[in-house]
């Protein structure tokens, strides 16, 4: 089939690519605020389906059977996903998502080197070097976004661990596919020789060595860092798009790819601040895997736990002007985000003060518990970030923490040689009494025990997320 | 167009996006991962032209897959940020 825009100046396609690229940056732009957000969405998908359709139409397309087959099979597995999708899912969903974009930009690279030589020309080094980037970037985001996603969907062990032979491995995956690389580069020829040609040599060993260095990378990084995890994949998918760009000289390709991998980036680092971690330590640190605990716990928390009730909850809540809920992971576990939305609703209503502090990296990706609060119909005014909401706390009479751990663990303040030293919590202890609703007192991600527990204005509420905070809501209800 | 010019858009690009992104809010950052994570699915451009050129078998293949894999992050994308954001949209 010939090309439908045949005959047209070249300009006419890359001044489509323009147009697209603005699409997605203006999309972008309106993701900074909920109202116009979902505009945003529109435009950039827009701005994809724009530079899809001048592609398609401009390309001479041999097979258009084949294309078309793979778009109609690629655009219902994607709808059937993402309309099946629950959203305590999400994480896991996105991960995979981000994976199929980094292994389709692996393939295309290669498929590429293929073609190149299939029609009679040859390897380029700027060709070579592009391809073996995007070969290795998405080989590892492919296969670290199928570990992460595994892991967020229970699949895989999500236990962290750090091993020496561990890193060995991951240097020895690295130099080879770094190697395949250069070999490639160097020696395209020898990449090019018929019959088993095309397809045997350095690029595939290449993306083999990077498919384990991407497993390898993923699997020993523990469940609670894979908001670090998944967003350096997001960048990383970016990445690969833009170096495959690099490949094809397209310019829609590298724009695109590029506000990606900066976005990925940005999100990384402000999840691993949010830490106080480096992205090393988040990488390669194994964290959370020495559980230092035991003996330090039973001391800290010996004849100093209150329990609780929802009744007496109910109680305190009823006389409390302001009230802040720190959700943490657990409620996402526990699926209790509707329950915790209706109690809030149920304290607007009768004018108490009431609002949400939400820690950066509470959940097991970035914004996760905002998400999950949207869902659940709380407006987006009433989530407060942790610069907002720590300085209230003094102010604040009940806190009520559901399903959260380290990010309220007041130890980071308090002892440098913690693990969790100098990451930013959220100091909910200023208030004048907290309530912690959590399944026991074991400790978090981190592996140390939590001294908030123990203190005076601190009462723990025993129980799965949901269902205590469906008897506060029911106990409330009662009383009002 | 030559890398010295690929490589000048790559790198204002970055700028661009570095300072847009910085100026998105956390409560939307589920929804901006996924859908920048349906952009970087731009790679079906590259994957149409593979899978439809059709030289090789082997190419036509791997042209197939990439069109399946860039496909689903494409629609799977922009389907998933668009539930996420007609949520926060609404609020009460």
């Amino acid at each position: 089939m010939a090309a439908i825009l045949a005959g047209f100046p070249d300009a006419v396609l890359n001044l489509t690519y323009l147009v697209a690229g603005v699409m997605f940056i203006q999309g972008l732009r309106d993701m900074t605020h909920p109202r116009t957000a979902t505009r945003g969405n529109t435009i950039s998908s827009g701005g994809m389906l724009l530079a899809v359709l001048v592609t398609v139409l401009w390309f001479d397309i041999l097979s258009p059977v084949i294309l078309g087959a793979g778009l109609l099979v690629g655009g219902l597995v994607g709808a059937g996903l993402a309309v099946s999708v629950e959203t305590t899912e999400m994480p896991q969903l996105v991960g995979l998502f981000n994976g199929f974009g980094g292994g389709a930009s692996a393939l295309v690279a290669g498929a590429e080197l293929i073609d190149v030589l299939g029609s009679g020309g040859s390897l380029s080094i700027g060709l070579t070097a592009s391809a073996s980037i995007a070969g290795i970037i998405g080989a590892v985001t492919f296969w670290g976004s199928l570990v992460a996603a595994g892991k967020l969907h229970g699949l895989v062990g999500d236990g962290p661990f750090s091993t020496n032979v561990g890193h060995a491995l991951k240097a020895v995956f690295l130099a080879a596919a770094v190697a395949a690389g250069a070999f490639l580069v160097v020696r395209p020829d020898v990449f090019g020789t018929a019959p088993l040609a095309s397809w045997v040599p350095s690029y595939w060993a290449l993306v083999g060595a990077a498919s384990l260095l991407g497993i390898f990378l993923v699997i020993s990084i523990g469940g609670a860092d894979m908001p670090v995890v998944i967003a350096l994949l997001n960048s990383y998918s970016g990445l690969a798009a833009a170096t495959t760009g690099f490949v094809l000289n397209n310019t829609v390709l590298i724009i695109a790819g590029t506000l990606v991998g900066a976005s990925g980036l940005i999100l990384t680092v402000i999840m691993c601040e949010s830490m106080n971690r480096s992205l090393t330590n988040v990488l390669f640190g194994g964290f959370g895997s020495d559980g230092d605990g035991g003996e330090d716990m039973e001391d800290i928390y010996e004849g100093q736990i209150q329990e609780t009730s929802a009744e007496e909850v109910e109680m305190l809540l009823d006389t409390a002007q302001r009230v802040v809920v720190v959700p943490g992971y657990g409620m996402a576990v526990a699926q209790a985000q509707h329950a915790v939305a209706e109690l809030v609703e149920l304290l607007d209503e009768n004018d108490v003060d009431v609002e949400f502090g939400i820690h950066p990296v509470a959940g097991r990706m970035p914004g996760h518990m905002n998400a999950l609060l949207a869902e659940a119909d709380v407006p987006y005014d009433k989530m407060r970030e942790l610069e907002e909401v720590n300085p209230t706390f003094s102010q604040t009479d009940v806190v009520i923490v559901t399903g959260a751990n380290d990010v309220v663990n007041p130890k980071a303040n308090e002892d440098d040689s913690s693990p969790i030293a100098g990451m930013p919590v959220l100091e909910v202890a200023d208030a004048r009494q907290v309530i912690v609703n959590k399944r026991s007192l074991s400790p978090g991600f981190s592996g140390i025990p939590n001294p908030l527990f123990a203190k005076d204005n601190t009462s723990m509420l025993f129980g799965d997320a949901k269902a205590s905070m469906q008897e506060l809501v029911n106990n409330y209800k009662e009383n009002h | 167009m030559t890398f010295v010019e690929n490589l000048t858009l790559f790198v204002l690009s970055a700028f661009v996006g570095y300072e847009i992104i910085t100026k998105i809010p956390t409560n939307l950052h589920t929804p901006l991962m996924s859908g920048a994570n349906a952009i970087s699915g731009i790679t079906l451009l590259g994957s149409v032209v593979v899978a439809g050129s059709g030289s090789t078998t082997l190419a036509t293949v791997l042209g197939f897959l990439a069109v399946v894999m860039a496909t689903i992050n494409v629609v799977g994308g922009y389907m998933v940020s668009h539930f996420m954001l007609d949520q926060f949209r609404g609020g009460r």
